[in-house]
Parts: C-alpha cells; sequence; structure tokens
C-alpha cells in the first residue's frame, strides 16, 4: 500500500445544497405565481416597521403575507400581525441568518398559489444573511439615516448581493446631518446601478415610490423583464 | 458568525467522500474563497479546527485560496480585478460595473488522502458516516 498522499480534485459549493433548495423555492413560487421579497438590514434599520406599512397598504390591493426571522423574541410577528396579514414568525435561536431550509419549512403547510405576494424579514445581520440565497425574486437591504452614510462600504458584500437599497427614517435625516448624496454615491460604488429609494415608515414618505416598485409583477407588466442578479454560484457546480 | 455552519457542512461533505473513496483519511481540504460570500479566512480555520475534533477530519488541514473580485468592464470589454470591494469599478479605466465575473466562490476544489496505516487512533471516515445514519 502507498503511504503516499493522494490529491482528488472535486468541484463542490460547500452552499449547494442551500442554492439547490432556494432554486427549487424559486420555482415554486414562480409556479405559484407568487412574488417573493425579502428584507435585510442591520439590527434596528426599521425592517418590521416598514414591512407593517407596506403591509397595511397593500392588503388592499394583493394577498399578502409576511415570513419573519428572529434570534428569540415574538415581537416583530405579534407587531406585524396588527397589519392583519398572514404573517408566521421564524425563531431562529442562535442562528443569525435565515436559510432556504427554514423557509421551505415554514411555507410547509402555506398554500402559495393563495398568495401574490410574500415578504420575508431576515434576521437583523448585515454579513451572514449574504451568503444564503432564499428563493427570493428581489432583495432589499435597508440602511437607516441613523447609521451613517458609510454603512454600504462597511458592509459591501449584503449590498452586492442585494437588488434594491432602502434608506428609511429618511424624517430623521436633517437632525442626524445624513449626508443623502454621500449615501447615494456609497451605494453605488459597491452595487453600481442599483435602484434605490428613500423612506419613512413613521412619515409615509417615499412609500408611495417602493410600493409602486414592489407591487406584484403579474400585476404590473411593465415590470416582468426585472430580472435580480443570481445569488450564490452559478448553477452546474 | 456563520463560520462554523460552514465549517461543519465542509467536514460533512469531506467525510463523506472519503467514505466513498475507500480505507483513507482526509489530510486536507482545498478551499477557494471569494470575498462575495461573507465568509472570514481566518474565522473559518478556526471554526474548522474546533469542528473537525472527535471526528475522521481531526488533524486535517484546511487550506484556503482567497480569490479576488473580478468584473467584466463593458468599456474596456476586459475582465478586470476589483481592487477594493467597497468600490465595484475596473481597475484600469474606472467605470463602475456591476458584472460579477468571480468573488461569490465558496468551492472546496480539492481533497488530499492518505491511508489509514499513517495517521493512528483516528476513527475512520465510515465510522462516523454509520453513526450519523442511526441517529
Amino acid at each position: 500500500m502507498t503511504t503516499e498522499p493522494r490529491l482528488v480534485e472535486v468541484r463542490q459549493n460547500v452552499l449547494k445544497q442551500n442554492d439547490l433548495l432556494a432554486r427549487s423555492l424559486r420555482q415554486q413560487f414562480r409556479d405559484a405565481g407568487i412574488q417573493v421579497v425579502s428584507l435585510v438590514s442591520s439590527p434596528g434599520a426599521g425592517k418590521t416597521m416598514l414591512l407593517e406599512k407596506m403591509l397595511t397598504r397593500l392588503r388592499a390591493q394583493c394577498r399578502i403575507a409576511a415570513l419573519v426571522g428572529d434570534l428569540a423574541t415574538e415581537n416583530d410577528a405579534a407587531r406585524l400581525a396588527r397589519s392583519q396579514a398572514p404573517v408566521r414568525q421564524i425563531t431562529t435561536g442562535t442562528v443569525c441568518h435565515l436559510d432556504a431550509e427554514m423557509v421551505q419549512r415554514a411555507l410547509a403547510d402555506w398554500d402559495l398559489a393563495s398568495l401574490d405576494c410574500l415578504f420575508i424579514e431576515n434576521v437583523g445581520n448585515l454579513v451572514c444573511p449574504s451568503s444564503y440565497d432564499l428563493g427570493e425574486d428581489l432583495r432589499l437591504v435597508l440602511m437607516s439615516v441613523t447609521e451613517g452614510e458609510d454603512k454600504p462600504l462597511k458592509y459591501p458584500t449584503i449590498f452586492n448581493t442585494a437588488d434594491v437599497a432602502v434608506i428609511t427614517k429618511i424624517d430623521l435625516a436633517a437632525a442626524t446631518e445624513f449626508d443623502l448624496d454621500a449615501a447615494h454615491a456609497n451605494i453605488q460604488a459597491v452595487r453600481p446601478g442599483m435602484t434605490i429609494f428613500e423612506v419613512s415608515g413613521k412619515t409615509g414618505s417615499g412609500l408611495d415610490e417602493l410600493l409602486q416598485f414592489l407591487q406584484p409583477r403579474r400585476l404590473q407588466p411593465a415590470l416582468l423583464d426585472f430580472e435580480s442578479q443570481p445569488r450564490g454560484v452559478p448553477e452546474g457546480i | 458568525m456563520h463560520e462554523l455552519s460552514i465549517a461543519v457542512s465542509m467536514i460533512e461533505m469531506a467525510a463523506e467522500e472519503a467514505a466513498r473513496q475507500g480505507d483513507v483519511r482526509v489530510s486536507a481540504l482545498y478551499l477557494k474563497l471569494g470575498p462575495l460570500t461573507g465568509v472570514i479566512k481566518d474565522s473559518l480555520l478556526f471554526s474548522w479546527e474546533v469542528a473537525s475534533q472527535g471526528t475522521p477530519l481531526e488533524g486535517s488541514r484546511l487550506v484556503i485560496e482567497e480569490v479576488p473580485v473580478i468584473v467584466y468592464c463593458p468599456d474596456c470589454d476586459q475582465e478586470r480585478i476589483v481592487e477594493s470591494i467597497q468600490r465595484f469599478c475596473c481597475s484600469v479605466c474606472g467605470v463602475l460595473t456591476a458584472e460579477v465575473r468571480q468573488g461569490r466562490e465558496l468551492l472546496v476544489t480539492a481533497l488530499e488522502f492518505e491511508p489509514w496505516s499513517d495517521s493512528a487512533g483516528i476513527l475512520p471516515a465510515a465510522t462516523l458516516m454509520e453513526s450519523e445514519m442511526t441517529q
């Protein structure tokens, strides 16, 4: 028997399992005619507030539901339930992000065909969620004006894997001396061409524009061509 | 933070491959790592040490090749290395470009095997597989 070490070439994507599951979820969503939008941000950027406002407004126009990831509490689900849209909590325990399997499990007994749009609120974290494709059509990354305009430069990876940036708490921009031009330039530097919205969940400013953009595509044919940049490693690996 | 679960996935993957290869142990795993995965090299190396203890991968080396982000520059019609992921631009003409050609890799490229006779006292990969299956 030889004692020489033997090198065997393989080509295995470590996140293959998640990517495959995400791909299958994406197909299920398409087959069911449902648009899936995820929200990522740091803790406290205003995901739940924005989502509550969006659910309340969109509920009149289309059949809508939300999944919300949180480490420990169910507070966010309780807040979102006030919108009267169906909401389900995913409690991740110590896990700092959602993955495709958690989404699949949470949706197991939902009739997807009865929905037009599903929102997925990720755990507040700007690092780990960037690695995990959830099968969503659109990933929104939120940054609040209180976090500073250089957030995209500190967390370029999450901005790069997202499709749309939303600057939140815009009503506080003057009070925090937030430099909007610098924020836009920083976002464009880490994700050139990214669509940016400026909103305030509190006053509702900018919400119309965002909702117009997010309206399910089959209700809004002009956006049918919108293709998000693929997340994860290309198919076949 | 998620490096530990990624290390565990790699260990499971390598143990499965070792079981397929027969009576061998994995002495090294070669990984290609892109900056856009959000995975930190040092954190992954630390997680590897911790997660491989008590598995057939204990004592194995994790060899990480960090690859740069490469984008396509439409103005130069060339693929270019991105010098800083804080600025996705062509390193020659400076134009911003979102077309990423490389940088999302979290790819196991090779496994190095050696016979069990070289390493005493560690359970063969097949043992782990069986114990997992009975759970």
